[in-house]
């Protein structure tokens, strides 16, 4: 239990928060690990606040209840600072990942005081670059991975890649953006 | 062997449905279950079962067309959750008294109202009484095994009744977690053909099924009901052992965890089980005697060996994730206090409403409940048997 | 099957399951046709044979025999007299139907 890592994300529905979520627990799984990746339900439509969940340990996790001291948190629209107490709960000695174009001096203030590691990522700016379109949960995917370490960035590549491979069996063009909007988060993240 | 893979709950549901290739799936789609139909047609369409899925209008016509389908002589199952089940209610007692061994994928969510999609148990308890056996998992991997176990139950000829098979709605349902699958080839010899002995469609015979049960039968036909749910608690445990021998995972009519020398005892249905298990654990860490009992049977009820069960503890704490409004607390509370009764348990019990509409259930809230049992058995009494945990004051 | 084996002074253990009848056309073993106080008459001489109406009785209780109706099974009729209205050559009297 101790090695478990809990992780939260704050999305907007239509972002793909959930979906992040659950792809963070499918590869994970790969990795041998015991993974949990649950959405919060409510009445919510698209744009609405939306929480995702990931559990991520090296053994079999019971508790079925939401996460409420995160080690990780993800903040998939940066407007959502305004609106939601994002770093609630969040261990000092976490960290939280913000998808935004600001310096982190501005991100600072709306934190509610949270005096642990902040990382920023300008995850619009990959995905246009990367895919042309704008999809933010694949380049926060690699971020909450590479901020977080649940598992190696090498392996992390790999196992999406089959995935990709699996999934878009019929148009290896997004398999290439995708791969490279992964590859440009993980450098991008800082 | 075994496959390792990670799957929702729903998920692992549909594929269990798949594996057991029925004849006839009606169904109508409602959240948090809509996913099971929805994967299920796609396994239809892709040509990966032989099954007829019929797209009905309304839960009421699902399990109207199941009740049909099951007497004609098919192997039929569903999947609802909440209001659905509500507007199946007349068809339930229909599918239950002509003895048809449906099997039923419930995901558990609040029965209206306010109106909520969130999980509860109160759709499920509510039918608590319309003949079917109920089962009720913990995780995804618990509603895929229950779910497989569901027709060699079902179909037995001493039980021969229609299987609810539940799921935590959202929290199991939606959730994708780890789990171990079987081989098709191993689903599929474990559950066999279905071979009903008397079925409409047999040129051979001639039946009707349903007939107008005057007062002169009405009661012998209930009391063959009720024998019938007697004899099915035998049949859970002998084809769970067989279960096991081809899964290694072993069920019983209810867990017992760290239960044995526990002084303070759970009991509880469903996903929040897991979360006490943490519970549990962290409070033996610290010397205190703490143990769970998650029921998975729950229809038909093992008031006796529950009883057993909990006979060393000195206080039990009863958990219901559904209301009956009752103004003495839950359905399970209800069956549990009897039990003890029954059995002349000297266990002080109380009775906790939690959960209800989704509301979350933490492990540090389940310490809490084990806290106050503390205090009860020192007081040596229970003054106040109902109680709410997790609710704003 | 036997149909004794449904009979009111069996026990629940004797009954078949669900109460279900393993048997077709057991209502020729019930005379039903005692519920009755009013009985069609059948007017053999205004009779047409245009055997309209055999297929509208609810309790088959129009015997057919060589493509003609004889009369009436009066065990199983129960007096609801829709033969009556779906006979158009005034061959089926009934008190208080017309």
């Amino acid at each position: 239990m101790k090695d478990m890592v809990e992780i939260r994300w704050h999305g907007r529905g239509g972002q793909g928060a959930k979906t992040a979520a659950l792809l963070l627990a499918d590869v994970a799984f790969q990795t041998g690990k015991y993974v949990q990746g649950f959405p919060e339900y409510g009445p919510e439509r698209m744009g609405a606040p939306i929480t995702a969940y990931n559990r991520i340990g090296s053994e079999k996790i019971r508790v079925h209840s939401n996460i409420y001291e995160p080690d990780f948190v993800v903040v998939v629209d940066e407007s959502l600072l305004e609106t939601v107490h994002v770093t609630q709960g969040l261990k000092k000695e976490g960290a939280i990942v913000v998808n935004t174009a600001l310096p982190k001096e501005e991100l600072q203030k709306h934190l509610q005081g949270y005096e642990g590691k902040l990382y920023t990522i300008d995850a619009k700016k990959v995905s246009l670059e990367a895919l042309g379109k704008y999809f933010p949960n694949t380049p926060m995917l690699a971020a909450i991975v590479k901020v977080s370490g649940v598992m190696e960035e090498e392996i992390f590549l790999q196992e999406m890649e089959s995935s990709f491979r699996h999934k878009f069996a019929s148009k290896p063009e997004v398999i290439e953006g995708n791969m490279k909007a992964l590859k440009m988060a993980l450098q991008e993240v800082r | 062997m075994g496959k390792r893979d990670r799957l929702s709950g729903n998920e692992a549901v549909a594929i269990a449905m798949r594996q057991i290739n029925p004849d006839v799936m009606p169904a109508f789609p409602i959240t948090p279950s809509t996913e099971i139909p929805q994967y299920f047609s796609s396994f239809v369409a892709n040509g990966q079962v032989d099954t007829e899925f019929i797209p009905v209008e309304s839960e009421h016509s699902a399990m109207s067309a199941a009740i049909g389908a099951e007497a004609a002589g098919a192997r039929t199952l569903t999947a609802t959750s909440s209001c659905g089940m509500a507007l199946m209610w007349e068809e339930l007692y229909v599918a239950a008294s002509n003895r048809l061994p449906i099997a039923l994928a419930l995901v558990n969510r609040a029965l209206s109202g306010p109106i909520n999609i969130n999980c509860d148990h109160s759709d499920s308890m509510g039918a608590r009484d319309a003949g079917w056996i109920q089962i009720y998992a913990e995780n995804n991997q618990e509603a895929y095994d229950n779910f497989i176990q569901a027709y060699p139950i079902a179909e037995n000829a001493k039980v021969r009744l229609p299987i609810m098979i539940c799921q935590d709605g959202f929290i199991t349902s939606h959730a994708v977690e780890n789990i171990e699958l079987l081989e098709d080839k191993e689903v599929q010899a474990f559950v066999g053909d279905y071979t009903p002995e008397h079925y409409l469609l047999n040129q051979k015979e001639t039946m009707a099924v349903g007939p107008y049960a005057v007062s002169n039968y009405y009661m012998e036909a209930k009391k063959q009901h009720a024998q019938a749910m007697t004899n099915a608690k035998q049949i859970v445990l002998e084809v769970a052992k067989k279960f096991a021998e081809i899964s290694g995972r072993e069920y019983g009519l209810f867990e017992e965890y760290r239960l044995e020398d526990a002084e303070y005892a759970m009991v509880i249905i469903g996903s929040a089980a897991g979360t006490a298990k943490d519970a549990v654990d962290a409070l033996r860490e610290k010397g205190v005697k703490a143990g769970l009992l998650k029921i998975r049977l729950f229809r038909p009820f093992p008031a006796e060996e529950i009883a057993q069960a909990l006979s060393h503890a000195k206080v039990v704490a009863i958990m219901d994730r559904a209301e009956s409004l009752s103004s003495q607390g839950g359905p399970l509370g209800s069956e549990v206090m009897a039990a003890l009764y029954r059995a002349r348990s000297q266990v002080l019990a109380v009775n906790y409403i939690y959960g209800l509409g989704g509301r979350d259930v933490r492990v540090d809230q389940v310490a809490e409940v084990f806290g106050q049992l503390e205090k009860d058995a020192a007081a040596g009494k229970i003054a106040d048997a109902y109680r709410y945990l997790g609710l704003r004051e | 099957m036997d149909l004794h084996k449904l009979g009111e002074t069996c026990g629940w253990q004797e009954l078949t399951e669900g109460m279900q009848i393993y048997q077709g056309g057991t209502s020729a073993e019930f005379a039903t046709g005692e519920w009755t106080a009013v009985k069609p008459e059948f007017i053999e001489a205004d009779c047409t044979q245009c055997l309209l109406c055999v297929p509208v009785c609810p309790d088959s209780a129009i015997p057919v025999k060589d493509k003609k109706r004889g009369n009436f099974d009066y065990n199983h009729c129960k007096g609801c007299g829709i033969c009556v209205n779906a006979c158009h050559a005034g061959a089926i009297k009934m008190e208080g139907v017309k």
